[in-house]
């Protein structure tokens, strides 16, 4: 079983609201990504998004952007993400990791080289940004190797569509919870709730809830009608500058653990 | 690839050129896109729509523009004659206005209020200022900061014209970027603004709808062709950059195969060097601003910074339809240097009295080479997609001059 699917089985058997932290690969520091992924774990994340740097992040908002343009800068390639993930296994072999990015990056490597080697890695899925189902036939090699594509939906997304991404979802349904970039800051949650309520009611996944959620609070106020949360551009933020594996490991534990603490007292 | 009977066929109803275009985009941007895709696929078969654009083209753009025989130069080269279809005369000084006219008038059908736009040279950026004043819509262009500094007249003519223009500071600061802040303000404000893209490249419709408008180009240059000379010319050549003047010139030819094809690229100081913007001659297919096609990029995948002393062209990436026509057969794409434009941008002013684009001075050096290659009786066919105005002061600076 993959390990997306047995995390989501043990929320729901458990009654809790999945936490899902995404982290640009190599920001703040490339040495530092495995220590930041465990401390991820640490303060109460269920799966980890991971996102792989690409020079054009067009669906990103500034903080991710700069993240990415940050990571790049520093020479990291999709290589190093694998790498990372092996090296974070060596330790954890439960929290599901799901890596988020853009086609080219996979596309140059090759469908059939990636999917091999991101499961070999230890990967769980793959939440492809500007791969929409239309075109995932391309993704066909990472789906045989047992990794879940992650899909979309949004506010703006047609009725049949949405049914039509509801029967095709695996792992998760990642909701975008208005129309715009990461890390903007509308947010509606009755307007949300009742959206999700009617993509939980017909999605064969589970239904994580992200873009616009930055605290504690937003996040309880989506725990009550998600199956998880998804955190980015808020937890990219405060990682900018810190200098060392305990700095992060700090910030990380000073943003995460409030937010996990509001979804376990939903 | 097999064989293609009929070129006028593409793209399909998915927005793929073979296996290039189609819509690589976030999901936020499928609604919007679909929209779209709906309200133009309705428009481009209204007669209304049709005849109100063809007005426009002939009463604001200034269209027909001349198929002009460019004797002193043809003399000066000995070879083939060469024609310049004259689209620097029109209304802003070059093709960009058939386009932005057309996706204008979309907007106003589709009750948008809000005009975005990304630019690289900053022709395109006029274009839509200018058509946005003219239908009363607010405009805003996205520009990389790297443009706005070497291209600082367009930017005031922007400026003049009503819109607002926001400098790009992200990634290598040119026209990439500016297409990726564009479609971010695109995806945030979709309710109210029409994302007037400038080349044929982007997710399905735009390749094809960019294409569409540009295509008047090439309609009208067959029609004087078989009127003036009585027969088609034997090669035709457009500068490639994104592809819109070339796709629009290349068009109505596709299906004439003893008409051959062939797109300049920007070989910036030398595509050994790795400082140009060579998408098709030196690229490979990839993923980049919502559409498979050729792209620069490094085996990490990582779109790569390109050179050209043309802003237009500096671009990675190309109109999908050009990736097609590449892998079909059906045209050639070569490089032309910036040291050959400039060349070409000098011996046209001296011999003609024409100051080109630089972008529009690499198509004049790959008509040069051409010209050389066909006996005198030959005929090229060299799209002038712009005047050259806007780059006196580069061309100045970049040879010492003050002015």
């Amino acid at each position: 079983m993959n390990r997306i699917d047995r995390r989501f089985a043990a929320l729901k058997a458990a009654g809790r609201t999945g936490l899902i932290p995404f982290v640009t690969a190599g920001d703040p520091w490339p040495e530092h990504v495995v220590a930041l992924m465990h401390a991820l774990v640490e303060s109460g994340a269920d799966v980890i998004e991971l996102g792989v740097p690409f020079s054009d992040p067009m669906a990103d908002g500034p903080v991710i952007q700069h993240a990415s343009e940050r990571a790049l800068d520093k020479g990291v390639g999709i290589g190093d993400v694998l790498d990372w993930v092996a090296a974070f296994r060596q330790r954890d072999s439960d929290t599901p990791v799901v890596l988020m990015g853009y086609l080219n990056p996979i596309e140059i490597h090759g469908y059939a080289r990636f999917a091999a080697e991101a499961v070999r890695a230890g990967v769980d899925g793959v939440l492809v940004v500007d791969c929409p189902l239309e075109e995932s036939a391309v993704l066909a090699p990472l789906r045989e190797s047992g990794l879940r594509q992650i899909l979309l939906a949004a506010p703006t997304t047609a009725p049949e569509r949405l049914s039509m991404l509801c029967d095709a979802a695996e792992g998760f349904l990642y909701y975008v919870s208005f129309a715009g970039i990461t890390g903007a800051a509308r947010l509606s949650t009755t307007d949300i709730a009742a959206r999700v309520a009617d993509v939980r009611a017909q999605a064969k996944a589970p239904v994580a809830v992200g873009f616009g959620v930055r605290d504690a609070a937003s996040a309880k106020a989506i725990a009550g009608f998600a199956d998880a949360v998804v955190i980015g551009s808020a937890l990219v933020e405060r990682l900018e500058g810190a200098a060392s594996a305990e700095e992060i490991a700090g910030r990380v534990a000073l943003f995460l653990r409030p937010v996990r603490e509001a979804l376990d007292a939903h | 690839m097999p064989e293609i009977r009929d070129f006028h066929a593409f793209p399909d109803v998915h927005g793929r050129f073979g296996q290039f275009g189609g819509s690589y985009v976030a999901e936020t941007l499928m609604a919007p896109l679909a929209e779209l895709t709906e309200a133009y696929l309705r428009l481009r078969q209204d007669p209304a729509f049709i005849a109100e654009l063809d007005r426009d083209l002939t009463h604001y753009v200034g269209r027909p523009s001349p198929v002009y025989f460019a004797e002193r130069l043809t003399r000066h080269v000995g070879g083939a004659r060469i024609l310049l279809k004259r689209e620097d005369l029109n209304h802003t000084g070059a093709h960009k206005i058939n386009n932005t006219v057309g996706q204008a008038l979309v907007a106003r059908h589709m009750g948008k209020t809000r005009i975005i736009a990304e630019t690289g040279a900053g022709q395109h950026g006029v274009a839509s200022a200018t058509v946005a004043a003219r239908l009363g819509l607010k405009c805003v262009v996205y520009m990389g900061a790297t443009d706005i500094e070497r291209q600082k007249i367009n930017v005031y003519r922007m400026k003049l014209l009503g819109a607002e223009v926001v400098p790009v500071t992200s990634g290598s600061k040119t026209l990439k970027d500016a297409l990726n802040e564009a479609m971010r303000d695109w995806v945030t404000n979709v309710a109210d603004t029409f994302y007037i893209i400038g080349t044929v490249a982007g997710p399905h419709p735009y390749p094809l709808m960019v294409r569409d408008f540009n295509a008047i180009v090439g309609r009208e240059a067959r029609a004087q062709m078989l009127e003036q000379y009585g027969r088609l010319p034997d090669v035709l050549t457009a500068c490639v950059g994104g592809g819109s003047n070339a796709i629009g010139l290349f068009h109505a030819f596709l299906n004439d195969r003893d008409v051959r094809i062939v797109g300049a690229e920007a070989a910036g100081e030398g595509i050994a060097t790795g400082h140009h913007a060579a998408s098709l001659a030196a690229g490979r297919p990839g993923v980049l601003h919502g559409n498979r096609t050729y792209v620069l990029c490094d085996d990490n995948g990582q779109i790569t910074e390109t050179h050209s002393v043309s802003a237009g062209l500096d671009y990675p990436g190309v109109g999908p339809e050009h990736a097609f026509l590449k892998d079909a057969g059906r045209a050639e794409y070569v490089g032309v240097t910036d040291d050959e434009a400039l060349e070409a941008f000098h011996l046209l002013a001296r011999t003609e009295g024409i100051l080109a684009a630089l972008e529009s001075s690499h198509a004049v050096a790959q008509a040069i080479k051409l010209a050389r290659e066909y006996p005198s009786d030959g005929i090229v066919l060299c799209n002038l997609s712009g005047r050259g105005d806007k780059d006196v002061h580069t061309i100045a600076a970049r040879e010492g001059v003050q002015v």
